[in-house]
C-alpha cells in the first residue's frame, strides 16, 4: 500500500519537474479551459487527479495541494493531518506514532526535501491551516487560476 | 525574583517593557538573562479548586512559571484554561498549554482571548498526542490546525490584532508564545530545522521533551547554535525524575516520543533505592544541561512526583541566590469575609 508513496518520494526530483512542465501546459491551455468553463471541468479534473496523484502519492484530494513543499509526501496521510512537519511522537524506527505499520509521512517528506533542495528547503515554509471548504475539489484548476491571476509566479503544487 | 514594578494585587499584570510581548513574569526572567525554571502541574480529576491550589503550592518559591497541561497523553483531566484561571487569581505565572487535538480554530482563538483576559501571559502551542493512546480512544481527533499554524494564528492575534479570519480585535492578547520541541525523535537531522521553523511561525520559547540522552541533546544543540536559532528563542530543556528502571522501560515502550537510553536504565537498575537514584539522575541532568551553551532554563515534568520538584531544584542549585516569586499566604485574609460576599 505504501510502496508507491515511497517510490514517488525517491523520485521526487524528476516527478516535480515533470509536473512543472504539465502545469505550464495547463496555464498555456487556460484560455481554452476557461471557454469550456472551470466549473464544468471540476469533476473530470478531480477524477484525473485521483487517478494520478491518488495512485502515485496516496493523495487525499484536499484541493490545496502542497506536496511541492513536502518532498511529494502527501501530508493528508498523516493521522494528525499535520501540514508543517513531524510531531514529536515519531517512533525510533521512523514509523508513525498513531499507525506503526506506516512510515511517518514527514520522515518521507524530509527525505524528499533533501532530493529537491534549491534555495533552502521548501519544507521550511509555514503552511496555513487546511481550508475545509476546498476538500474534494481540483487543486490543479485552482493553481491554474492562481497562476494566471498572479501572472506566472513559480508554483510548488503538484 | 522580584521586579521593582511588581503589582500590589497578585495576578495583576506587570508593565510591558520595551521589546517584550507580555506583561508576564516568565518573559521578564528569561529576558533578564536568568536561568529559568518551569514545572508541569498535574491536573486533578476533580472539580475542587483546592486540589489545584494544593498542587501548585508544591512549587512555591522554586519555579518561574507553571505549565497547565491540556489533556496530556490524550487523557481527560481538568482543563488547562480552568487551572490557569484559578491560579492566575493568586498571582501565579501560568503557561496555558493548547493542544490541536481537541479544539478547532474557533475554540482556540476564543480560549486565547479568555485566558489572556484572566491573566495568562504564556501560551504553549502543541499538536498533542493522538487520541488512541489516551483514555478515550473512541474520541474524534480534531487537528483542525497544527502547532505551526496555531503559532502563527496566535501571533496574528497579538501582533496584527485580528482573528485568523481578518476580523479585528478591540484589545489583542499580550502573550509570550511557546512551543514544544523533541530533539529525540526521527528525522533527527531535521529536528533543528523544525525548531527554526517554529521560531519563524512565532515561537519565542520552547520546552523540550524529556532529556535523558545528553549526547543526542548536545548534537542537537550544536546544530541549533550553528544556525543561530538559540539567539532567537529561549530554550528550556525538559527533565523529570524516573521512579524506577521498570517504569522507565514501560515509558520508553509505551509513551510516544520519549527516548530513554539503556545507560539510564542500567544506572537505575544498579541502585539500591531506585526512586532516590531517579531524583539524583534528574539533579545531575539539570547540572549537565545548564552547562550546554544555548540552554536558557529547565522545564521539570515530575509526573506523580511533583512533591519532589522543590527538592530537585534546591539540590541542583540551579537558581543560585535567586528566589522566584511566590504567592502570599495571607491571601485568605485579603479576601472579603464570606458574610460580606453573601450580602453582595
Amino acid at each position: 500500500m505504501y510502496r508507491m508513496r515511497s517510490w514517488s518520494v525517491r523520485n521526487a526530483r524528476w516527478l516535480k519537474r515533470a509536473y512543472g512542465g504539465f502545469e505550464t501546459l495547463l496555464v498555456w491551455l487556460d484560455p481554452l479551459l476557461r471557454r469550456i468553463g472551470h466549473h464544468r471541468l471540476e469533476k473530470p479534473f478531480v477524477a484525473i487527479e485521483k487517478a494520478t496523484k491518488g495512485v502515485l502519492l496516496d493523495s487525499q484530494t484536499c484541493g490545496q495541494c502542497i506536496v511541492g513543499f513536502t518532498g511529494l509526501s502527501c501530508p493528508m496521510n498523516c493521522p494528525k493531518r499535520l501540514r508543517n512537519g513531524p510531531c514529536g511522537g515519531v517512533r525510533a524506527d521512523g514509523s508513525c506514532e498513531v499507525n506503526p505499520d506506516m512510515n511517518c509521512v514527514w520522515v518521507l517528506a524530509w527525505q524528499g526535501n533533501k532530493r529537491f533542495r534549491d534555495n533552502g528547503y521548501p519544507i521550511q515554509v509555514v503552511q496555513p491551516a487546511v481550508d475545509y471548504r476546498l476538500i474534494g475539489t481540483s487543486a490543479w484548476l485552482r493553481e491554474v487560476r492562481h497562476r494566471t491571476a498572479a501572472s506566472g509566479s513559480a508554483s510548488h503544487e503538484v | 525574583m522580584k521586579f521593582d514594578d511588581e503589582p500590589l494585587v497578585p495576578g495583576h499584570p506587570l508593565p510591558i517593557r520595551p521589546g517584550h510581548s507580555s506583561p508576564g513574569r516568565l518573559e521578564r526572567v528569561l529576558r533578564a538573562g536568568a536561568f529559568a525554571v518551569t514545572a508541569e502541574i498535574s491536573p486533578p480529576d476533580s472539580a475542587d479548586p483546592n486540589d489545584v491550589y494544593e498542587r501548585a503550592s508544591l512549587f512555591d518559591g522554586y519555579v518561574d512559571a507553571i505549565n497547565a497541561t491540556d489533556g496530556s497523553g490524550a487523557n481527560c483531566h481538568m482543563s488547562s484554561v480552568g487551572m490557569c484561571a484559578l491560579l492566575t487569581r493568586r498571582g501565579y505565572a501560568m503557561v496555558l498549554q493548547v493542544s490541536a487535538r481537541d479544539r478547532n480554530r474557533i475554540a482556540i482563538q476564543g480560549d486565547v482571548l479568555g485566558a489572556a483576559a484572566m491573566g495568562v501571559y504564556n501560551i504553549l502551542c502543541l499538536t498533542g498526542d493522538g487520541v488512541d493512546v489516551g483514555d478515550h480512544p473512541e474520541a474524534k481527533p480534531v487537528f483542525d490546525v497544527d502547532c505551526m499554524s496555531m503559532l502563527s494564528m496566535v501571533r496574528g492575534m497579538r501582533d496584527d490584532g485580528q482573528f485568523l479570519s481578518g476580523r479585528k480585535l478591540s484589545s489583542p492578547p499580550n502573550v509570550f508564545l511557546g512551543a514544544a520541541a523533541n530533539p529525540f525523535a526521527p528525522p533527527f537531522d531535521y529536528r533543528p530545522l523544525r525548531l527554526e521553523k517554529k521560531v519563524t511561525a512565532g515561537a519565542q520559547f520552547v520546552q523540550t521533551q524529556y532529556c535523558y540522552d545528553m549526547d543526542m541533546f548536545r548534537n542537537y544543540m550544536a546544530a541549533v547554535r550553528d544556525a543561530g536559532t538559540h539567539e532567537r528563542v529561549f530554550i528550556l530543556a525538559g527533565v523529570g525524575p524516573l521512579a524506577s528502571a521498570r517504569s522507565a522501560e514501560w515509558i520508553r515502550s509505551n509513551v510516544p516520543g520519549i527516548h530513554i537510553p539503556d545507560s539510564v536504565i542500567r544506572r537505575l537498575k544498579g541502585a539500591d533505592d531506585q526512586k532516590e537514584e531517579g531524583v539524583r539522575l534528574c539533579v545531575d541532568m539539570i547540572n549537565e544541561l545548564r552547562e550546554v551553551d544555548g540552554v536558557h532554563g529547565v522545564h521539570i515534568m515530575a509526573f506523580r512526583q511533583e512533591h519532589r520538584v522543590g527538592e530537585i531544584v534546591e539540590r541542583s542549585g540551579v537558581l543560585g541566590d535567586r528566589e522566584p516569586w511566590r504567592p502570599r499566604h495571607d491571601w485568605e485574609e485579603l479576601a472579603p469575609p464570606e458574610d460580606e460576599v453573601a450580602r453582595n
